[in-house]
């Protein structure tokens, strides 16, 4: 019976072509808006947490808001490492003070810290190498600069052995970084500079303890394991205060990012719904038009033994029909968009996502459920005489 | 095989009940040829849709087949349509975007019938109505004739107990009217019965028995 069904709904849809595709057009649209969206916003959110993760999924930063007069030495923390096996320990403070080369000069950031962070923030050098733990324990005035700086300082020239006065001192710069690119394709527009942390508490007044550090668990440790480890030492260090310092997992961060993305996700999917809600209004508006025009083929069918059950199940059949063909070509038509996207930015790796596809055919479905049952009941309640007197 | 017991149809026009049908009492049986004249407007099609199950009495009792209809669901007079009643119209009544042979299969659809045996039904009733040569054709493609044994193929494919004639002929010419009553007669002496529905005397002529209806009162017509 429904297949008998089927052919039927297909038989109507194929008579009137155009006026089909019309009733279908607000699905259509409301599909194309569903699954393009909801897709980019996918690709997207992946290429955002490929990234982060590519930062050092496994990173914690330790910052210390409070250090209840016992300051945390330099050396202290680099002992850490030791200590407790961590992979690496890096001391981390920066300063912004007035770079100065010839007639140039413009402020730049400084990032005191030791070696170990050049791995940890996966830098790599272009020309020249990171300082390393001997310029640390010497204070050595030594920097490596960022391939922003290196342009706008030396014009292009080699900047490796040169010397730039940095907050009025005289520092050797030892490497450049590679240009790099940002999590959202953009090289970095401003002056940045590497030195020993120790450098730094001479160039910088307001650098003396240690307030923030990044350290990466040891070899086979979650984050959260060495989260555990830090807080325990840190309680114990800073008279049990757990307000005194605070501990960020990267893990956390790209959590929270996908959360937001994921919030951004379910309010596109459910704008696009609402289009899809109005497609399922256009076809219960055709639907009855169409129940009406077909009174008297619905009086015949009545004439010849179709009950009540088998007029309702050819309308809402030919509902559901209309509303998953237009959803057949909306997901079409958001392959070609995708993919016309994807082609105009090849970074993002745009693709179809599969799940949204499973959730409009299921929605469309649905919907032509929803807005044919009221036109198939109309038509299945038609009284056969006066449907058979009918033009 | 049909038996009326004071059946009345009222209608309700604003202040006046207008009565299609008033205390109708008559029985037909199995295998008669039956005739039912009467001028228009006098209650005819009233009647044929209350034995054919399209619509109920109002008061009354009508058997079919021994069993009361009166009470009987949308669902059961549907199947009571399906199963007894073969309807012939008097303007076809064909699905305008189906094949004669998809229209001849429809009621076996609704049966349930499988697909192989209702191509093999379907063909021996166009071939008895002489259109075996039109299975494909749209009623649009046919004469007025040709539908009209194409919707007479679509009465006999399901073997009705009862088949129910509302002026067939009334929108054909005379020859192709002479052609339709001649398969009636086949039909009636394959031992069929037939009601037929007329204000046309000469075809009510042909039947083997007749009544009058007038103002919607039904009796037998005095020979
Ligand atoms: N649905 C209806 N509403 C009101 N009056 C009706 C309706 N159907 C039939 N009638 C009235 O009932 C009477 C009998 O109608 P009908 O059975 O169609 O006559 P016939 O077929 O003999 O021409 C007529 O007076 C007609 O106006
Ligand atoms: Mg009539």
């Amino acid at each position: 019976m429904i297949l008998q069904s089927l052919k039927m709904a297909w038989k109507a849809i194929a008579t009137n072509k155009m006026r089909a595709f019309l009733t279908m057009l607000g699905v259509i649209i409301g599909v194309t808006s569903l699954v393009v969206l909801v897709s980019l916003v996918n690709s997207a959110t992946k290429s955002v947490t490929d990234t982060i993760s590519s930062l050092g999924n496994d990173m914690l930063t330790v910052s210390i808001s409070d250090n209840k007069d016992k300051p945390l030495a330099w050396q202290e923390v680099m002992a850490l490492q030791d200590q407790y096996g961590f992979a690496e320990v890096a001391p981390l403070a920066t300063a912004s003070v007035t770079a100065k080369k010839g007639s140039t000069s413009d402020t730049i950031r400084l990032t005191g810290t030791t070696p170990g962070y050049a791995a940890i923030q996966g830098l790599t050098l272009a020309y020249g190498s990171f300082f390393n733990v001997a310029d640390v324990n010497n204070n050595t005035y030594v920097a490596v600069v960022n391939s922003y700086t290196a342009q706008t300082l030396f014009a292009g020239g080699s900047a490796v052995g040169q010397t730039v006065s940095l907050g009025g001192v005289a520092v050797q710069i030892v490497g450049v970084l590679e240009d790099e690119e940002g999590v959202l394709g953009f090289n970095s527009q401003s002056l940045e500079a590497y030195i020993p942390y120790t450098t730094l508490m001479r160039i910088s007044d307001s650098v003396r303890e240690v307030g923030s550090f990044v350290v990466v668990p040891p070899a086979g440790q979650t984050a959260d394991q060495a989260q555990a480890t830090l807080t325990a030492l840190l309680l114990n260090r800073l008279d049990g205060d757990a307000e005194a310092f605070s501990i960020v997992n990267a893990t956390d961060i790209a959590n929270a990012m996908e959360s937001v993305i994921g919030t951004m996700t379910f309010m596109l999917g459910g704008i696009a719904a609402i289009s899809l809600l109005v497609g399922g209004i256009g076809i219960m508006n055709i639907m009855l038009v169409s129940v009406t025009e077909r009174t008297r083929e619905i009086g015949i069918r009545k004439a010849v033994g179709a009950s009540y059950a088998s007029i309702m199940a050819q309308f809402l059949i030919e509902a559901i029909l209309i509303s998953l063909i237009g959803c057949a070509i909306g997901i079409l038509l958001s392959w070609g968009i995708v993919f016309v996207i994807g082609a105009l930015a090849p970074a993002y790796n745009f693709g179809l996502s599969i799940g949204v596809i499973g959730i409009a055919v299921a929605f469309s479905a649905l919907v032509g459920i929803v807005f044919g049952s009221y036109p198939a009941s109309k038509a299945a309640h038609k009284n056969p005489v006066e449907a058979l007197r009918s033009a | 095989m049909i038996q009326m017991i004071n059946v009345s149809k009222f209608y309700q026009m604003g202040d006046e009940t207008v009565h299609a049908l008033d205390h109708a009492n008559f029985s037909v049986a199995k295998g008669e040829y039956v005739g039912i004249v009467g001028p228009s407007g006098s209650g005819k099609s009233t009647l044929m849709n209350i034995i054919g199950c399209l619509d109920t009495a109002d008061e009354g009792e009508y058997l079919l087949e021994g069993q009361e209809i009166g009470n009987y669901s949308e669902t059961e007079l549907a199947h009571v349509r399906n199963r007894k009643i073969g309807f012939i119209f008097q303007d076809f009544n064909l699905l305008p975007q189906l094949s004669a042979a998809e229209n001849v299969e429809l009621p076996l659809i609704y049966k349930r019938v499988a697909a192989h045996e209702r191509r093999q039904m379907v063909s021996d009733v166009l071939d008895q109505v002489g259109l075996a040569q039109r299975k494909s054709h749209r009623p649009a493609e046919l004469s007025g004739g040709q539908q009209q044994r194409v919707a007479i193929a679509r009465a006999l494919v399901t073997s009705p107990s009862l088949f129910l004639a509302d002026e067939p002929t009334g929108a054909l010419d005379s020859k192709t009217s002479a052609e339709i009553l001649r398969l009636f007669d086949q039909l009636h002496q394959q031992g069929n019965t037939i009601l037929v529905i007329t204000h046309n005397e000469q075809v009510a002529d042909q039947t083997e028995r007749k009544m009058q209806i007038k103002d919607g009162h039904v009796m037998e017509a005095t020979a």
